[in-house]
């Protein structure tokens, strides 16, 4: 029961992604090849967060904190 | 100074007209028991009538995501025409051939690029066959398309009983044949159905003289005169009333044959912003002060030309704000009624009524009678000397056919229902009628919370849609559910502005339009069309002043 609930509103959900992106007005063909392009795209972006953002928060905290550190002592 | 009288027109009659109109001016004041506050000071009078007109801004989002559908919509249309270009695809569309393919190319500007690959993609929606009256139901023919959109066949099968909310019927009396149209099968069998002859050779017959008489008495002014087409009305009128020499003060969104007619007769266009009386009050003055553009000689004559209803935005002209300012500067007024007559004012007679002023005061009365009084046509009214000269002087009337009789019994016949000359109060029923399913109608549609175009009393209903794939789908998902509508994109409207545009019908009953509503509401939920954040309107509100002057 509720798994039908969350398979129409998902359904839903698709069909208004389609109407807002003209994908319901376009051919089948054109309508997965604009599909594999978006979902690439995305697949790329997940993929690069993934990898590199916990890298660069990594190294923005240690540049942060060696400059608070440097203060510190100076101050001390 | 611009010189009013401009030669045409004769100001020995001045006087007599004048008191014929001051007699007609109080006596429609009592009639209709409108309360007016005529400002007795010796200034212009300016009819106070509350105007309520609304034209929302859709949130910033749905101008985002508008602009993005056509955005992907044009990309995919380029990755088309490469293919066909290339000869991947089969090319369906008009192409040059071979031979002026080195020559100026025909097909590459927007209009065609819009038509080839994303009108065609929602083509289904529009010039739909019908195959019975325009009522409040018809029957539509089914059709489907196998490649689609570029060519249709029909199914053979006949859709029934559609609500009919797109016709231009707003008084229902676009009907299959019943008692009533008796005297209209009289004269199809006493005069036949053709013509065959210009109104000035030899097609003026009793009947066009007993309608133009009828009209002038509906319209309350001196004379009139009909023609056989509504836009042909215009288009060829307007060249005879002005020349190179004059100025045309021309609305933002006036209708095609309007503009045709202005750029036909070769003088000067201006163009003000819609229904902006301040915009038309600067350049009323430029063009008084600066006159013409080199030689800076005063205008021969100064023509305004506004509609009553403009039928995409459901607008009212702001009349009495307009003949103030015609008045003040010498211009003349040019309204065109297409839509409003018979639809506005609380017997029917237009937008003059509709705000309580003296038909008199406008010099050029246009209308059709293609609308609310269900045959076809066009008609000019006003002073009889300028009848007169349009007679003589009108390309319309010197070489276009003139109305075909039982046509012109039609209009007889709705004319005189609509005025009570045939013994029944039917005619003011359904004026009334129409009055209250406008406001129903708008009234619920803006508690629901879609964005509405247009002044509360106007029976052009517009609700905006924005996207283009909403429109397609909206369109498509009535049909289903046997509701005919008109869904109005690019070029017929402003790119982002997409609508549906419902007509109001005297003929439709409270339960009709409940059923519509019900669709309309099932449809913004599954659509999310409900776009309305209720704020006020995003264009400047005039009407609360009683003075244009420029600060200086």
């Amino acid at each position: 029961m509720d798994f039908r609930r969350v398979k129409e509103y998902f359904s839903w959900l698709y069909y208004q992604y389609q109407i807002i992106s003209c994908c319901a007005v376009l051919e089948p063909w054109e309508q997965s090849m604009f599909n594999t392009i978006l979902l690439t795209i995305f697949a790329m972006v997940i993929y690069t967060a993934y990898v590199f953002i916990p890298i660069h928060i990594r190294l923005a905290w240690e540049f942060f904190s060696r400059i608070c550190g440097y203060q510190s002592t100076i101050s001390n | 100074m611009a010189n009013p009288g401009g030669g045409t027109v004769c100001n020995g009659n001045l006087h007599k007209s004048q008191k014929q109109s001051n007699g007609s001016r109080s006596g429609n004041c009592t009639k209709n028991g409108i309360v007016k506050e005529a400002q007795q000071n010796g200034k212009t009078h300016i009819y106070e009538k509350h105007i309520v007109e609304s034209f929302e801004e859709a949130p910033l989002h749905v101008m985002v995501f508008t602009y993005m559908g056509y955005g992907i919509g044009t990309l995919f249309g380029y990755l088309r025409d490469f293919m066909r270009n290339w000869g991947i695809e089969k090319c369906n569309a008009a192409i040059e051939r071979e031979e002026q393919k080195d020559f100026v190319p025909l097909y590459q500007d927007f209009e065609n690029f819009y038509k080839r690959n994303l009108y065609i993609r929602i083509r289904d929606n529009w010039n739909r066959p019908i195959c019975s009256a325009p009522g409040p139901w018809f029957d539509v023919v089914e059709r489907v398309s196998d490649d689609y959109n570029w060519t249709f066949r029909f199914t053979g099968r006949i859709i029934k009983d559609v609500i009919n909310m797109g016709s231009y019927n707003y008084l229902g009396l676009a009907a299959r044949y019943d008692d009533s149209m008796r005297t209209v099968k009289d004269v199809l069998e006493a005069y036949g159905l053709g013509v065959a002859s210009t109104m000035c050779e030899m097609g003026t017959l009793d009947k066009h003289k007993e309608l133009e008489d009828l009209v002038a008495k509906f319209l309350n002014v001196e004379a009139a005169m009909v023609f056989g087409m509504g836009f042909a009305t215009n288009s060829m009128n307007i060249p005879a009333l002005v020349g190179k020499g004059c100025l045309i003060l021309s609305d933002e969104l006036n209708h095609t044959s309007l503009v045709l007619g202005a750029r036909l007769s070769g003088a000067t266009i201006r163009i003000f912003k819609h229904n902006n009386a301040q915009s038309l009050e600067k350049l009323l003055r430029d063009a008084v002060i600066y006159g013409q553009p080199r030689t800076r000689r005063a205008w021969k004559k100064i023509l305004i030309l506004v509609e009553g209803i403009y039928s995409m935005e459901g607008s009212i002209v702001h009349l009495p704000q307009i003949i103030a300012l015609k008045k003040k500067y010498k211009a003349y007024l040019y309204v065109d009624e297409a839509h409003s007559i018979g639809a506005l004012g609380p017997t029917g007679r237009g937008v003059t009524e509709f705000f309580g002023i003296d038909p008199g005061e406008v010099d050029v009365l246009m209308g059709t009678f293609t609308k609310s009084f269900g045959a076809s046509g066009g008609y000019l009214a006003g002073r009889k000397d300028l009848v007169d000269y349009l007679r003589v002087h009108s390309h319309s009337a010197v070489y276009g056919t003139s109305m075909s009789p039982p046509i012109a019994e039609q209009i007889i016949r709705s004319m005189k229902f609509l005025m009570g000359l045939d013994g029944t109060t039917q005619g003011l029923q359904r004026v009334r009628q129409l009055a209250k399913n406008t406001r129903y109608f708008r009234q619920r549609l803006q508690k629901m919370g879609f964005i509405i175009y247009g002044n509360e009393s106007s029976p052009v209903v517009p609700v905006l849609l924005y996207m283009p794939s909403k429109v397609a789908a909206f369109a498509r998902h009535m049909l289903q559910k046997k509701i005919g509508v008109v869904v109005v994109g690019f070029p017929a409207t402003p790119l982002a502005e997409a609508r549906a545009r419902f007509c109001i019908s005297a003929a439709h009953t409270r339960e009709m339009l409940d059923t519509v509503l019900e669709a309309i509401d099932e449809m913004g939920d599954l659509l999310h069309l409900k776009y309305s954040r209720h704020m006020k309107s995003a264009r400047p509100e005039l009407y609360d002043e009683t003075s244009f002057e420029l600060e200086d």
